[in-house]
């Protein structure tokens, strides 16, 4: 029994692979899904199986693994099955378990059918508190959503890509009681999603941490390559939020994989500590893991609250140790780059012991500061790293403070409901009193209880009411917009557009495109390339950026004509319209499966109706009609609008 | 084949179908005729503005406010210009051009954050939590813009940057951005006119579908920009982005830089009666080294690029009906930092503005001897715009409704610069 290796679920948070485990992640997350590999057999035999099931892959294929046959992985993942329910049936006292105690999970996929799974506390409360504010605003809550909504809702947003055909008639055809647990279940613990799970975080923490531009531009010292590569082994590994945090804070080493002491973290950092005295280390570090918004008071009292100027070079003055150096571009690694910290001897140069910093007053005068937490810890005034290393107390201090778990709380209902408890998200400050108060202290001390387990903060929002609802208003919430300069009461599903990633993943879905058969990391390279036609850097020392991928005539230019789009809506073999019109459906079905593919849904009478004129303008050119059809569907609002 | 198709069911009975189904249709057929291409020419009102954003907050004290002698001066000197003020010695061609632009040398902002900056001096308003504000490029595509049915083209350019957005008014008057070369990516759908049609008009019933089902504003907002792409497909008016038509004596004039380009590609698209356009040249944030950044890279770009828009505008007999405005975020420190750079500063900083019959060659306002404090009258970003807008016709009574109900002035009741206008 001990020589079982520990391999999947929760148990990959705690416990570093082993050599075997390690084979059985990258197989998973390179080749065909061992699960979509069952899930085919199953269905290629039985004769009533859906046509299109061979269709759409939930899984990118790529770089399989030479020799590795389809059968090894099946034999693979067999193992890793009986594996699990040997842990479920035992409930080790291994590391996560307690969690797992008080929060029954289905553990395997296969047995979801079994309705033992109740619904966590956390989302009892989140409810209930919810419900509380539209009672005391007399609002009637929108009706749910309707599955095939619900669906695609929860596939965009914890994995990055909207639902194949298969996968929302799978859970459509779940009449279980718990189906909806099941599916998020199967989302952020199934191996066969582990890959597409870790991408999607890994994309929207590395536009948080270094964003979309960040080490395109000549002279940056980061590492995209290397940043990827942290934040993707953190999140298919499950690292505690708290560690996650810690290491990007406090991260020294090299930016670049395959170099010495590689270490991606420090990419978050790397060209934000040399610039304007680690204006950017600070003010970047204290928004986004704090919800703190120190950088206005770098020159001035803030506007809004008592914070004083001399708050923010104290958090500064953590930051006076780092310092990155550039190796400049390195064959094959592109650019190398280290972040180390090293002694501090104050701004006059000399003084080791009491390593100041100096800043103007706004009356001119000049002052000094040395380390002081935005609480008002103070920390020793000694510059030498073998006394103080500033920025590991920093992160200490950072991920023990009352602000840390409110902070990423709010940033993850943001992720999910549209909008936070406070607007903007990472501005905490006392001047910003949040919409649900109780509800955003009550989560944060659930997340810290959990030992700041990320997916289980995401689970409780997915399964929430309030995520549940259809975006579709009522007499009674047409005023509750945030759009309209309400505070968001959640009383109905707030539209928001689907971010350009997103609609990357989800047309490679549906495509067949080249590019699945690159490595990851060729792959991430090739859609940030595609990325860059929407993303622009503002140049200027806080870092900005923007995208005109935001429903401007350019996105929309993109989405009419774009060689993506006339890739997707193709009709050469293995397209999506290629199969289709190759198929022996009837003509409704082969409209419901267009329907199907892009909004998770049937048409209407009328829709079918209007399918068929488009079809028929064509001449009787069925994949000519086809391909129209998809293209329409792919630009309506219905499919880029997350409702 | 599978789908059946009704007796007598062709392309054109296939529309008229839709005809009765869509309110959409009629621009639909619009698109057809006007894939024809029938070039129009503008007639009607044809005031514009061109704002040459500076993205880092431009060091106004070193271009157009020189201290030399005072600690905070710097290593420039200034040198006479053609009109009654002095201006930095490496902006020589702009100086023989200042008869026609004037220096309001008495700005002073409040906010030197980049982020926050940006949009203060694009919208009038500071940063607000519960309103977005639109930038001045909207507000003027929103007034000057519906006036002409005539364009097709989207009344709001952002050149080699995306400007700030248009806030409450909609993604209708959002900033079209595009490079400095004019190319614009995906224009062509590489297919036959009538699929073209069919496949729009299915959309826009679609979309319409979507909308009726109560959402909320994007949806709609959508269909809307889906419209204006449409008509953006099929103008001839495009032809207003292609600067390399220009005769290489003029691309000369303007530089072989992307700003040149841009102002270039700025002048073009303001003759064909696009009422906003902004010109970004970033490359401002110089918290080191900053003098040899100036001297060698900012201010010959900048000089000839601006210059040339100024001489073009004033032979073409545009510059009467075209506001030209420069500013960046904020402007510098007059303290020199240790690493001879200068940090943000928006007490005391300066703007260019001239055109649309704003008062030529004068300076106006005035900081101290080194340039840390203004003495007298001070004008804010609010002011500027209010002035803009009031050179450009536009009615400072004029006042929105946010998609709050809340009532907006324009350019948030700003005081119009004396002497400017």
């Amino acid at each position: 029994m001990d020589e079982e290796p520990m391999t999947v679920g929760y148990n990959l948070e705690t416990k570093p692979l082993n050599a075997e485990q390690k084979d059985i992640m990258r197989m998973s997350r390179h080749s065909l899904s061992p699960l979509f590999l069952l899930a085919n057999k199953s269905l290629n035999q039985s004769p009533a199986g859906h046509p299109l099931r061979n269709l759409v892959s939930p899984a990118r294929e790529s770089d399989e693994a030479p020799g590795v046959s389809a059968d090894t992985i099946l034999a693979l993942w067999l193992r890793r099955i009986f594996f699990l329910i040997f842990v479920g049936a035992t409930t080790l006292s291994f590391g996560i378990a307690s969690a797992l105690a008080t929060e029954p999970l289905v553990s395997d996929p296969m047995a979801d059918k079994t309705p033992t799974v109740s619904v966590p506390a956390q989302v009892v409360q989140i409810d209930a508190q919810i419900k509380a504010v539209w009672d005391a605003y007399q609002l009637t809550p929108s009706r749910d959503a309707t599955n095939s909504e619900w669906c695609r809702r929860v596939f965009l947003d914890l994995i990055g890509r909207i639902p194949s055909i298969d996968e929302v008639e799978q859970f459509l055809d779940d009449k279980g009681a718990t189906r909806k647990q099941a599916l998020v279940n199967r989302l952020l613990y199934d191996d066969a999603y582990t890959e597409e799970f870790a991408r999607n975080w890994t994309t929207i923490w590395s536009n948080l941490l270094i964003g979309r531009t960040g080490g395109n531009a000549n002279g940056s010292m980061i590492n995209r390559d290397g940043m990827l590569k942290y934040l993707r082994d953190s999140f298919a590994r499950g690292k505690p939020y708290d560690q996650f945090a810690h290491e990007l804070i406090s991260a020294s080493g090299s930016t670049a994989p395959g170099t010495e002491n590689f270490n991606g973290a420090t990419n978050y950092l790397i060209d934000k500590v040399n610039q304007e005295k680690g204006s950017q280390a600070t003010a970047s570090t204290s928004r986004i893991f704090l919800g703190l918004q120190v950088q206005c008071t770098q020159c001035h009292n803030h506007p809004f609250n008592d914070w004083k100027q001399k708050k923010y070079w104290e958090m500064n003055a953590f930051f006076r140790q780092s310092r990155a150096r550039s190796a400049g571009m390195q064959s094959g690694m592109g650019t190398v780059a280290t972040l180390d910290d090293v002694n501090f001897r104050g701004e006059n140069g000399n003084n080791l012991d009491e390593a100041e910093i100096y800043y103007e007053m706004r009356n001119g005068l000049v002052a000094a500061a040395w380390p002081v937490f935005v609480d008002g810890t103070e920390v020793e005034k000694s510059g030498d790293i073998s006394v103080i290393n500033r920025r590991t107390k920093f992160a200490d201090l950072t991920v023990a403070s009352p602000f840390f778990a409110k902070a990423i709380v709010n940033r993850t209902w943001a992720h999910f409901l549209g909008y936070g408890f406070t607007s903007p998200i990472d501005d905490l400050g006392p001047h910003n009193i949040p919409t649900h108060p109780s509800l955003l202290e009550y989560l944060a001390g659930e997340f810290r209880d959990s030992e700041f387990n990320y997916r289980q903060l995401l689970q409780w929002i997915v399964l929430s009411k309030p995520y549940a609802l259809s975006s579709r208003q009522n007499r009674t919430n047409k005023t509750d917009d945030p759009l309209l300069g309400e505070s968001p009461r959640f009383s109905h599903f707030y539209l928001r557009q689907m971010q350009a990633e997103q609609l990357y993943e989800s047309l490679l879905v549906t495509t067949g495109g080249a590019q699945k058969t690159a490595s990851w990391e060729e792959q991430e390279r090739i859609k940030n390339r595609w990325l860059q036609q929407f993303n622009r850097a503002f140049g200027n020392d806080e870092g900005g950026e923007a995208t005109n991928f935001n429903g401007s005539i350019p996105q929309v230019l993109m989405m009419f004509n774009s060689e993506m789009i006339r890739a997707a809506t193709g009709v050469n073999q293995g397209s999506l319209v290629a199969e289709v019109a190759g198929s022996a459906m009837s003509a409704k079905q082969m409209v419901e499966a267009i329907f199907m593919a892009g909004l998770s849904r049937k048409p209407s009478r009328d829709e079918l109706a209007l399918a068929k004129s488009l079809v028929n303008a064509n001449n009787g050119d069925l994949a000519k009609g086809l391909s129209d059809l998809w293209w329409v569907i792919l630009n309506t609002n219905e499919f880029i609008l997350v409702h | 084949m599978n789908f059946k198709t009704p007796r007598g069911m062709n392309r054109r009975h296939f529309i008229s179908h839709l005809a009765g189904a869509s309110a959409f249709v009629g621009s639909a057929m619009a698109m057809g005729r006007t894939l024809e291409a029938n070039a129009r020419t503008l007639t009607k009102n044809r005031k514009a503005a061109i704002l040459l954003w500076m993205g880092g907050g431009p060091s106004s004290i070193d271009l157009w406010d020189l201290k030399p002698g005072s600690n905070t001066g710097g290593p420039f000197r200034p040198i006479a210009t053609n009109g009654d003020m002095e201006i930095c010695e490496h902006l020589p061609m702009m100086a023989k051009h200042m008869d026609k632009a004037s220096i309001v040398r008495c700005m002073s902002t409040r906010e030197a954050d980049h982020t926050r900056g940006r949009y203060y001096m694009h919208t009038g308003y500071v940063p607000n939590p519960n309103v977005i504000h639109p930038s001045l490029g909207a507000v003027v595509a929103h007034q000057l813009g519906t006036e002409r049915p005539e364009l097709e083209i989207p009344a709001f350019v952002s050149v080699g940057g995306d400007s700030e957005g248009p806030g409450f008014l909609g993604m209708a008057y959002s900033p079209f951005s595009v490079n400095s070369s004019g190319r614009i990516r995906n224009l062509n759908l590489g297919i036959s006119p009538d699929r073209v049609s069919s496949r729009i008009e299915a959309l826009r019933l679609m979309e319409t579908g979507f909308i009726n089902q109560n959402r909320g504003i994007a949806a709609a907002e959508h269909a809307k920009v889906v419209g204006k792409t449409v008509s953006l497909m099929s103008s001839a008016q495009m032809d207003a982005f292609k600067v390399e038509q220009e005769p290489s004596g003029v691309r000369e004039r303007y530089g072989d830089t992307n700003f040149g380009r841009g102002c270039l590609l700025a002048r073009r698209l303001a003759e064909a009666g696009v009422p906003f356009v902004e010109v970004n040249l970033g490359g401002w944030d110089n918290h080191q080294n900053i003098f040899n950044t100036l001297q060698n890279q900012k201010l010959p770009e900048l000089d000839r690029g601006m210059s040339a828009l100024f001489e073009d505008l004033a032979q073409r007999e545009m510059l009467d009906d075209t506001a030209v405005i420069w500013m960046g975020e904020f402007g510098r420190t007059p303290q020199i930092n240790g690493n001879t750079g200068r940090d943000h500063w928006a007490r005391s900083w300066s703007v260019v503005a001239g055109g649309a019959g704003m008062t030529p060659g004068v300076a106006i306002g005035q900081t101290n001897e080194d340039g840390t404090r203004i003495e007298g009258q001070t004008y804010s970003s609010e002011d500027l715009m209010a002035t803009v807008c009031k050179s450009l016709g536009i009615d400072l009574e004029t006042t929105f409704t946010s998609t709050s109900g809340r009532p907006m002035k324009i350019a948030n009741s700003g005081k119009l610069i004396k002497g400017l206008i």
